[in-house]
């Protein structure tokens, strides 16, 4: 069975779009399991879909047409009844949870995200057996709904840098906990402005006259029972934002608040009643779910990605524009080469992307494993990769998802495209979970070091072996003097090219942090000369990571016809990513004029390759209509009589005659 | 008197943060010499402050709380905002061609209802009405008894306000189509503001942003309207039907050109400037992490990466100020030529460089108001930091009059008719006249300081421009040998030809930027600042697309390095004089409306003050008292 169709009512497909689906050189289900890792997957997946699109309770009005406040509590009810459904439904697998919430969020987010995400595993892992004892089950249950209160109004990525107390009390056995500063107010929490009850504050522990800097409390904030701020405590609503209208991100000011002694996260470091200090046994614990998040948005970026292209593309197949040809009909817009060349970069990165967030996943629970064993070794790397990865993955799809949009001209700045939606809830990514300019900056720290390791002699493993031949046989002037015979179809002679140019910009980085040292600077302020350059490196070695995992995967492929697709994908991937950075392999002499000039044309060749498996591409991602929420992309392509039917529902033609005719234009009119 | 001074909220006049404060401690410039330049002489700031304190001072054109409203209350407000304003003209005695309400629009630009009836429908009516229809309809449209919209493509305000509109339309008479032409048509009853017969009409729905604009749908089914109707001035319908071309229509053009010039101005670079201000300002009062051990959190304006987000930003939105500027004096040049003289031989160059310029400062002021936005962390997501409002609204621009590639490709397909040109050994006009010369070969600067000479930055767009174009129109031409058809070959084409014109562009603005400094030279203090921002805006550009220029081997990966250090040096002296350069635009804080970019730097104050003025936080939370009560009530015993 075809994978859109089952889903398809009964309404005409647009003939174009038929035609475009008949074309297509390969099996689009095949691909759909590939993507989701088997067909049974794909089978289950669609199963708990199905709960959510065919549940008449969870459907819902247009959410482009409620107030902010509206769209608050929609999102609040959807997530109680989430709740419900997931237990009648007896969903466990975190995984199928997962499936089933993004199918009923439309790809949103909900007001209870941090209670899930962070609050609950938290607990999980900072808890001592008695406080979990009294903690879990409540907030398992909803009884307790918790945020996490890290940021500070003044404070972000630099997190020893926040500026909350909690100041310990042995007379009492109390922690007493307050926002000292304007900057120290919590700010930006999700769920803490109007729906949390209880929230863990990240502050700077005081006891015995010591600062022992941040750990984590729990603190209520919310009376039970009348939902009113507890003394002490002032909380409330940020205010509108960029996107995240369902969510309630919250300001949190504490003064003189008391929580018991026993309030404290004392799993690792401790309070002892009379206030003496028991030291954590590492503080590598709690990079875990850090990593874990970072990881996880890199499979967000391909899910946001793949949706724009989706839209993008369906909607270029359905839409007609001026002549090619005098006299001829309008043209698809797909057939324009401008548009191609707009679009189809962004869904090989697409599917590039997708590739690497299944790698991330699979990564971090293998390393998960070995942590649990007491192997702390591969962190490291994980870390570094993750921060970066998720750096570069988030840039690059934000970007995406906006010429994505742009690529359906007006329409796309139309709310029911689906696509203003889909930017301004995936670009907080770039901010959240570690600002991207400092997460590529810790990247290069790690490239840094292990540049410096494989200099003195180490040999080095993992994403950043290949610097070990930079420091070994190659000096960086052979480098340049390479010969430059290349194939540009090869795709192992790419990802090659991809190491050359990483190395060579880590090099540079680190020859310039040397020079800058030389100027009698200090390592900070070398470090801080040097970090435009130092950013270039991770942003290459991460593209790098992305074309290497991509060609990876081309391995794992058996049905030929969708080897020959996927081949072509990373060809383009890859070879995009060199015509868009031409300056840095020619810099690097890794590729010579005329090779760039073939580069170029090549990636022009592949545009009119890919066209007739376009529409195909993005109907393996497998999209439920009901998820992409847009008029554009609709499966069936019958975007004109839906735009006009949506339009008509709008709250500004809810009468024929607007009030403020009556309240100021008629006044006007009948003065003159 | 700095500039500033004046600027500053009312609120607290007397406090300042002293991170901001000791910025402006020594300007190696008078900013107010700045604020003139920028104004276009001391008289115009004069005149701007005047039409600013009018306003601020006038409680109905209060931005206050805006962010807070719903769609239709933003509308609301914006029909309420426009017609005081016609009020207020009256009141004051300012002209509709005063410099005075040039200034009013430009300040109240994103809250005033019928900006397309002001914009677009008087001005066609202008252009292309004979001077009977001027009589007739100008005057009941400037007093709103008609409230117009111009119905081409996309709608403006259609949706509920407008009872007229000029619609483009294919004319039909005598069995036979004259192309597109304009009728002006009413839509709307004139009594009671309900559609007339046949005509069907609404809102568009919510949009990314724009709230306070109707956009609207229109759908005519058997109109009738009078033959004089239609906009007679370039042709005529005889009352039996006959169709007279009366002289040339491309003037039409020149309405569609100085719309651009206008929202280049007002939509683009204003965007920018202000999300520059912004975000300067909230860079010199943030703190991150430590630069030295032991010291104090730094400025996050210290740090190399923040520079490169933000700096380059402010010199584009000083580029784009120029180029305006020139556009716009070249626009009146050409009309003046038409209008008197009859000579529209400049009107090809002046419809090829106004589209490729759209496209390029309406791609990179979005990019940049979006890059502003997200330098400044967590806090460019709040609305109250006024970015994403500038953001959704300055990249509406990317696809109205005229969506980018398609206008890029308009410069391309002018360009490539230059180089036929050539073939034949005709003229060029101007701005193109380079193509003539021979194309140059290797860059001559041989240490860093060769890259402050603009002489040599500018031969080095150039360069590209013409390289580019030139292999474009190889391109174009080896495949019409080949035999492919004109169409094919052009799609075939496409991609690079748009590069090529993008790269035209480029090198016009470097151009321009350089020209304007020249005429700086008797205010040598204002003049080192200008040059240092145009310095950092040709360097970044050339780095930026290093590709292009290290190609053909123009430059050595030597010399890019050379720039490369170069650049950054520039950005620490920038650095140095960042927020007078951007106190200099002289936004009042009422106009910016940023929490976060106050003249005064007390950013966090003011985002928990306006924070706490959010509606949710007005009233209990029903969303609780539905849905999450229930569950709470449970916990109440156990805890």
């Amino acid at each position: 069975m075809h994978c859109g169709s089952c889903r398809l009512g009964v309404a005409a497909m647009n003939p174009e779009l038929r035609k475009e689906r008949e074309l297509a050189s390969f099996h689009t289900e095949a691909l759909t399991h590939i993507l989701d890792g088997g067909a049974e997957k794909t089978r289950r997946r669609r199963e708990i879909e199905a709960l959510m699109l065919n549940d008449p309770e969870l459907q819902h009005e247009d959410l482009n047409f409620l107030s902010r406040s509206e769209r608050y509590d929609v999102a609040v009810k959807k997530s109680a009844l989430m709740v419900r459904k997931i237990r009648e439904h007896a969903i466990s697998n975190p995984e199928e949870i997962m499936w089933f919430k993004r199918t009923c969020l439309e790809s949103k987010v909900e007001p209870l995200g941090l209670h899930f995400a962070m609050f609950i595993p938290t607990l999980e892992n900072q808890c001592t057996s008695e406080q979990k004892e009294k903690w879990l089950h409540p907030s398992y249950t909803q009884q307790i709904i918790g945020t996490y209160a890290q940021t500070e109004l003044g404070h972000g990525s630099f997190i020893r840098g926040l500026e909350t107390t909690a100041t310990y009390d042995p007379s009492t056995q109390e922690f007493v906990l307050n926002s000292p500063t304007v900057t120290s107010i919590k700010w930006w929490p999700g769920g803490l402005g109007k729906t949390s009850n209880h929230a863990i504050v990240l502050a700077q522990l005081y006891t015995q006259g010591q600062c022992k800097g941040l750990h984590a409390f729990i603190v209520p904030i919310r009376k039970m029972g009348t939902h009113e701020p507890l003394p002490g405590v002032v909380v409330g609503d940020i205010g509108p934002k960029f996107g995240y209208d369902e969510v309630d991100n919250g300001y949190l000011k504490l003064e003189n608040v008391r929580v018991p002694r026993e309030n404290m996260l004392m799993r690792y470091a401790k309070v002892m009643p009379d206030g003496t200090y028991m030291k954590p046994p590492s503080d590598k614990l709690t990079y875990g779910t850090m990593v874990f998040i970072r990881s996880m948005i890199v499979g967000d970026a391909a899910r946001a990605l793949s949706q724009a292209c989706t839209i993008a593309i369906r909607y270029s197949a359905v839409r007609h524009q001026s002549e090619l040809k005098p006299g001829d009909p309008e043209p698809q817009i797909l057939d324009y080469q401008t548009q191609q060349y707009k679009l189809f970069p962004l869904l090989v990165t697409a599917y590039a992307f997708r590739f690497v967030g299944n790698f991330m996943r699979d990564t971090y629970h293998r390393i998960t494993a070995d942590m649990n064993d007491g192997d702390y070794s591969q962190l490291p790397e994980l870390h570094a990769l993750s921060a970066g990865l998720k750096a570069f993955t988030s840039w690059v799809a934000s970007a995406g998802i906006e010429e994505c949009r742009m690529a359906c001209g007006g329409h796309g700045y139309s709310r029911s495209s689906g696509l203003p939606d889909i930017y301004v809830t995936f670009s907080p990514s770039c901010t959240y979970e570690g600002e991207n300019t400092v997460m590529m900056l810790q990247t290069a720290r790690y490239l840094f070091k292990s540049y410096t390791q494989a200099k003195s002699g180490q040999k080095l493993s993992g994403t950043v072996a290949y610097l070990n031949d930079l420091c070994g046989h190659i000096q960086p002037q052979q480098v340049a003097s390479r010969p430059m015979v290349m194939d540009i179809n090869d795709i192992s002679r790419l990802v090659e090219a991809y190491q050359l140019r990483a190395a060579n910009l880590v090099e540079a980085a680190a020859r310039n942090y040397r020079m800058e040292l030389g100027r009698r600077k200090n390592k900070e302020e070398a470090w801080n000369s040097t970090s435009v350059d130092l950013v270039r490196a991770s942003g290459a070695h991460c593209h790098h990571v992305v074309v290497k995992l991509f060609a990876a995967k081309l391995s794992e492929i058996t049905d030929t016809a969708i080897y020959d697709v996927l081949s072509t994908l990373c060809l383009m991937y890859a070879l995009y990513g060199i015509s868009k950075n031409s300056g840095d392999f020619l810099h690097a002499g890794i590729l010579n004029d005329l090779q760039i000039s073939q580069v170029h044309q090549r990636v022009k060749e592949l545009l009119a390759v890919i066209r007739p498996n376009a529409v195909a591409l993005v109907d393996a991602f497998d999209y439920p209509d009901a998820v992409l929420a847009s008029v554009l992309g609709r499966y069936d392509g019958n975007v004109y009589e839906h735009m006009f039917e949506w339009a008509k529902r709008s709250p500004l033609n809810k009468t024929e005659v607007h009030q403020s005719f009556y309240k100021y234009l008629k006044p006007l009119q009948s003065k003159l | 008197m700095a500039a500033g001074d004046r600027r500053m909220s009312e609120v607290r006049p007397a406090v300042i943060n002293p991170d901001i404060a000791v910025e402006r401690t020594a300007p190696s410039f008078q900013v107010e010499k700045l604020v003139s330049l920028l104004d276009g002489g001391a008289e115009r700031t004069r005149i701007r402050r005047t039409v600013e304190h009018v306003i601020i001072a006038d409680a109905v054109f209060s931005q206050e709380n805006q962010y807070f409203l719903t769609q239709p209350e933003q509308y609301e407000l914006a029909v309420k905002k426009a017609v005081h304003l016609r009020q207020k003209m009256e009141d004051l005695g300012w002209t509709d061609d005063g410099p005075e309400m040039w200034f009013a629009f430009r300040i109240l630009g994103g809250n005033l209802a019928f900006a397309v009836h002001s914009g677009v429908f008087i001005p066609t009516i202008t252009e292309l009405g004979t001077d009977a229809q001027i009589a007739k309809w100008v005057p009941l449209a400037r007093d709103y008894q008609i409230i117009g919209t111009y119905a081409q493509t996309e709608l403006g305000h259609v949706g509920s306000s407008a009872n007229h509109a000029v619609v483009l339309a294919q004319l039909y008479t005598q069995g036979k189509c004259h192309g597109m032409h304009a009728f002006i048509v009413q839509i709307r009853s004139l009594l009671d503001h309900s559609a007339l017969p046949g005509v069907k009409i609404g809102d568009i729905g919510p949009k990314m942003g724009l709230e306070h604009v109707d956009n609207g749908y229109l759908m005519l089914q058997n109109i009738r309207i009078p033959k004089d109707n239609m906009l007679n001035r370039y042709s005529e319908i005889t009352s039996d039907g006959r169709y007279i071309k009366k002289g040339s229509d491309r003037i039409n053009y020149i309405a569609m050109v100085f719309t651009r010039v206008k929202i280049i101005t007002e939509e683009m670079v204003t965007a920018l400037s202000k999300a520059c201000v912004i975000a300067i300002r909230y860079s010199v009062v943030r703190r991150q992490s430590k630069l030295k051990p032991g010291e104090m959190e730094a400025k996050i304006l210290d740090y190399q990466t923040q520079q490169q987000k933000l700096l380059p930003q402010l010199a584009t939105a000083f580029a784009f100020h120029f180029m305006a500027s020139s556009l716009d004096t070249f626009c009146n040049q050409v009309k003046v030529q038409i209008k008197s003289k009859g000579d529209a031989s400049s009107l090809p160059e002046l419809h090829a460089l106004s589209a490729g310029l759209k496209a390029l400062i309406s791609d990179a002021c979005s990019a940049g108001v979006e890059a502003c936005r997200r330098a400044c962390g967590g806090h460019g997501y709040s609305k109250l930091s006024g970015l994403p409002s500038l953001y959704s609204r300055v990249v509406a621009s990317c696809t109205y009059e005229g969506e980018n590639t398609v206008l890029q490709l308009q410069t391309a397909r002018f360009l490539i008719k230059c180089l036929n040109k050539i073939e034949c050994g005709e003229p060029l006009p101007q701005s193109v006249s380079y193509l003539y010369e021979p194309i140059t070969h290797d860059c001559s600067a041989k240490e860093k300081s060769d890259f402050l000479k603009p002489f040599l930055y500018i031969e080095t767009y150039k360069h590209r421009a013409h390289r580019l174009i030139k292999d474009a129109g190889i391109k174009l031409q080896s495949l019409l040998q080949s035999g492919v058809e004109q169409h094919v070959a052009w799609n075939s084409t496409s991609v690079q030809l748009a590069r090529a014109a993008v790269a035209h562009c480029h090198y016009i603005v470097v151009k321009n930027f350089v020209e304007t400094l020249d005429g700086l030279k008797f205010e040598p203090e204002i003049q080192q600042v200008i040059k240092m921002l145009c310095d950092l805006y040709a360097l970044t550009g050339i780095l930026d697309n290093a590709g292009d220029f290290l190609h053909d081997g123009y430059l050595t990966g030597k010399q890019l390095d050379l720039m490369t250090a170069c650049q950054l040096h520039l950005l620490s002296l920038v650095r140095k004089e960042a927020v007078s350069i951007a106190d200099a635009f002289d936004y009042p804080d009422e106009q910016l409306n940023s929490a976060i970019g106050t003249y005064d730097g007390l950013a966090y104050q003011r985002l928990f003050e306006w924070a706490q003025k959010a509606p949710t936080n007005a009233k209990v939370n029903p969303a609780y008292e539905k849905y999450l009560k229930p569950r709470f009530r449970l916990a109440q015993s156990k805890l």
